[in-house]
């Protein structure tokens, strides 16, 4: 805890501590000089990265480097899947896929010899090719980064490190020299739409918000990143909490408002303890709490837990839960903006979208506008996920087509195999074949085919995944997440699941297809909420894009991709050795065979679980 | 994969009547708090390991919410639980990327060897077994939480051996 740190009243003692915190973070400085960015996300840490800093640091003390040489814990850095990774500061030289066993070469090949430790740089391409340098990496190079603009590049507990790279700037110009109004002005010209998904416009959120009467009013953020497949904002929570605070004290100010609360969702553990942190240093210091920077202006704020419930994130369904009831939701309007929070006038915006407000303030709307495509501006951060080369988070301007993120920044599908779909927007969007690979991922762009952009979750899936499945993946999710509260999402939900259900069990007809349609369309008009009207859009969007998969499982009684249990049958091939490793993982006992002798599989026991074919090292189990 | 061990909750280690101590304790910090309810129970559960009907009851009279309400709130959020759970709570992830990426193979690996269903708890009461909505490490499919820690990119044939890990980790 940075306790003894003075605090910041005024902008000028704000302005002192930019200086002196971009000097520490130039390199050389004072004795420092190189430092080692190492990914401290919530997916590098699963991969090791805490054990690869004791090493650094161990390693650095026995060379007697422990000053010259510092590690800083970074937020995301993007490639999960190379985790642990780091970049040497100075030269920016990255590494991946970094063991502890690793440390020693870094420390005497790089840092006390200077030469690029090859085998741990990225490669590219067919060859292999290395490519050391962060610059000419081929994942980072096509991003652009306003939402992520700090994440890896400091350490996020360190508030003078944020305030080093123009950290609560944006603050200290709007209190000093910006109206209420004028703030909006700013963010409506920006064209800021919310990032949660519906793509609203901040803006008129917050004018709605500002012209309502009363004494008080509460600004929300929602963390209830529920979406599977989306981690843009746990890691923009972990990698760069105080830039959701400063978004959120602009906000405060433009629809005047003096108390905020995020909601962050229980799965989210480091998320919430670094936030709170952030929190409680912010406020240490002046910058939450009464008048802050010298000013009339008062805001503070707490976190509110989720506790596992996917409808929460629907804004009405959020609010409840912070009062402490069930997370259930409410017809609008009145919308939030009007009654709210306790019936009090309340915005609610996701952390994205907060995420982005100090960049807009401090550079101006007009910067943020010349990004972006059609009446979508800005950028985006995806969580690329599945099937794809490059699994983890990516910020692009808004408007590049699927094809360049998938392809170009993500590096493609893994093993050789072919692209089928990209699922965009989790629960409430769809799926986009690969004859729409050129589209531009923007808001109506995207609404066009059926899917929407969503918080930003993208899902790769290659020939291995059915489509049929994958609907009757997101029913199951809807029907299990649905809050019960109105019949259509309720029951309709249920039923579409169960006739998916049917036809992924090979008992299908193809009035099952119009029942699906025309069902899905009742529970979109019908519904109460975003979670209802939205949940039969993954099989809306999949009978639109791969219509012939739900024909070929209901006529030919066939999954191409081999998923559905119903339609596939495990055989053993004559590549069985006999090693007996099928026969020990069956939980049915289904498989027999003498030891060092082909092994067979009794068709009445299986229960096509596929365990044999997952533990055989001869790739002897044949699926048809 | 980690391999540093989770920190267990804390119950089990104190008597109920420090546990109710605790829990008056916590209760009298919320009081005044609008919306006190959910974060009191989340709190609780940390105390307790679960909800009993006790547990309920005593928050309901402490902060003037009738029992049926406390009831609807507990029964409504998945995180809480009216029964005890293992020392060891392990959650699959069910989210996309990790179905498509073999969360049900790992699913089925983890129901063979630890012989109970989604929902219920050995009878050691050493693990639990639930399915998660994802955990947002969806670029390194699949994963499964064990208490908070996550275990990255397992394979069905690794499970066994994952167990036999928290097995041997001294209990609490």
């Amino acid at each position: 805890m940075q306790s003894p740190a003075p605090k910041i009243a005024t902008a000028n003692d704000l302005a002192a501590i930019r200086d002196s915190a971009r000097q520490c973070l130039a390199l050389p400085h004072g004795q420092v000089r190189e430092k080692i960015l190492l990914c401290a996300g919530g997916g590098c840490i699963a991969s090791g990265s805490l054990k690869v800093k004791a090493a650094l640091e161990r390693g650095l003390a026995e060379r007697g480097l422990s000053g010259a040489v510092s590690v800083v814990e970074t937020g995301c850095l993007g490639p999960c899947m190379a985790g642990p990774v780091l970049i040497m500061g100075k030269d920016r030289v990255f590494y991946q896929k970094v063991s502890e066993a690793d440390v020693a070469d870094i420390l005497d090949g790089h840092v006390i010899g200077g030469k690029v430790v090859e085998r741990l740089t990225w490669q590219e391409g067919p060859a292999r090719t290395p490519v050391p340098l962060q610059s000419d990496i081929s994942f980072f190079k096509r991003q652009t980064k306003i939402v992520l603009r700090n994440c890896g590049e400091i350490d996020p507990l360190s508030i003078d490190e944020y305030i080093g790279r123009d950290g609560y700037a944006a603050l200290a110009k709007t209190l000093s020299s910006l109206t209420p109004d004028q703030v909006i002005e700013e963010v409506s010209t920006s064209g800021l739409k919310g990032r949660g998904g519906a793509g609203f416009p901040t803006a008129q959120k917050w004018k709605f918000a500002r012209q309502s009467p009363g004494p008080v009013k509460y600004v929300l953020c929602n963390g209830d990143e529920g979406d599977p497949g989306a981690f843009m904002d746990r890691s923009v929570l972990e990698g760069d909490p105080h830039s959701v605070i400063e978004g959120m004290l602009v906000g405060g100010y433009a629809i005047g408002s003096s108390q905020g609360f995020v909601y962050v969702r229980a799965e989210y553990p480091l998320a919430v303890e670094r936030l709170q942190y952030a929190i409680d240093v912010a406020r240490s210091r002046g910058l939450l709490g009464s008048n802050i920077l010298g000013s009339t202006y008062s805001f503070d704020l707490e976190i509110r837990m989720g506790s596992g419930a996917f409808v929460c994130g629907e804004e009405t369904a959020l609010m409840a839960s912070i009062e402490g009831k069930r997370g259930e939701p409410r017809p609008r309007p009145p919308f939030p903006a009007q009654k709210g929070l306790w019936d009090k006038p309340t915005v609610l915006n996701n952390v994205e979208t907060f995420a982005n407000i100090p960049y807009i303030l401090l550079n101006g709307g007009a910067a943020f506008a010349a990004y972006g495509a059609k009446a979508s501006k800005g950028t985006k951060v995806f969580a690329l996920a599945g099937a794809i080369h490059n699994t983890g988070l990516v910020e692009v301007p808004i408007g590049v087509s699927l094809r360049e993120v998938v392809f170009d920044v993500g590096g493609g599908i893994p093993k050789g195999k072919a692209f089928k779909a990209a699922q965009i927007g989790g629960p409430s969007g769809g799926c986009i074949p690969e004859q729409h690979l050129d589209v531009s991922l923007d808001y109506d762009s995207l609404n066009q085919l059926g899917a929407i952009m969503g918080s930003g979750g993208l899902i790769v899936m290659d020939e291995d995944s059915c489509m049929v499945d994958v609907a009757r993946f997101f029913l199951d999710f809807v029907q299990d997440e649905s809050c019960g509260k109105c019949v259509p999402c309720r029951e309709g939900t249920r039923r579409m699941l169960q006739i998916v259900q049917r036809i992924c069990d090979g008992k299908g007809s193809l009035q099952d297809l119009d029942l699906l349609a025309s069902m899905g369309q009742t529970i979109k008009c019908s519904s109460l909420c975003g979670l209802g009207q939205t949940a039969p859009n993954p099989v809306l969007s999949t009978m639109r894009h791969f219509r012939d998969e739900y024909v070929e499982h209901i006529v030919d009684k066939k999954c191409r991709a081999g998923v559905c249990r119903a339609l596939i049958t495990f055989e053993i091939t004559d590549a069985c050795t006999g090693c007996g490793a099928c026969l020990r993982a069956c939980p049915t006992k289904a498989i027999t065979g003498e030891k060092k002798r082909k092994h067979c599989i009794d068709r009445k026991l299986c229960i096509q679980c596929g365990m044999c074919r997952n533990v055989c090292k001869f790739g002897a189990v044949h699926r048809e | 994969m980690t391999s540093s061990a989770p920190t267990p909750c804390a119950c089990g280690t104190i008597d109920e009547e420090t546990q109710f101590e605790r829990l008056d304790e916590v209760i009298s910090q919320h009081r005044d708090k609008p919306g006190a309810l959910i974060p009191v129970l989340q709190i609780a559960q940390s105390i307790f390991g679960y909800l009993p009907g006790k547990v309920l009851r005593t928050i309901g009279e402490k902060l003037g919410e009738p029992y049926s309400r406390v009831f609807g709130v507990v029964t409504f959020y998945s995180f809480f639980s009216r029964v005890p759970r293992g020392t060891y709570l392990i959650r699959i992830c069910m989210g996309t990327a990790c179905y498509v990426r073999g969360g049900t193979e790992i699913l089925t690996a983890l129901r063979t060897e630890l012989g109970i269903e989604v929902g219920q708890t050995t009878d050691d009461r050493m693990f639990s077994l639930e399915v998660g909505r994802c955990f947002g490490a969806c670029g390194l499919a699949p994963v499964i939480m064990v208490n908070d820690i996550v275990h990255q990119r397992v394979k069905p044939d690794a499970v066994k051996g994952l167990l036999a890990h928290y097995r041997k980790l001294p209990r609490t």
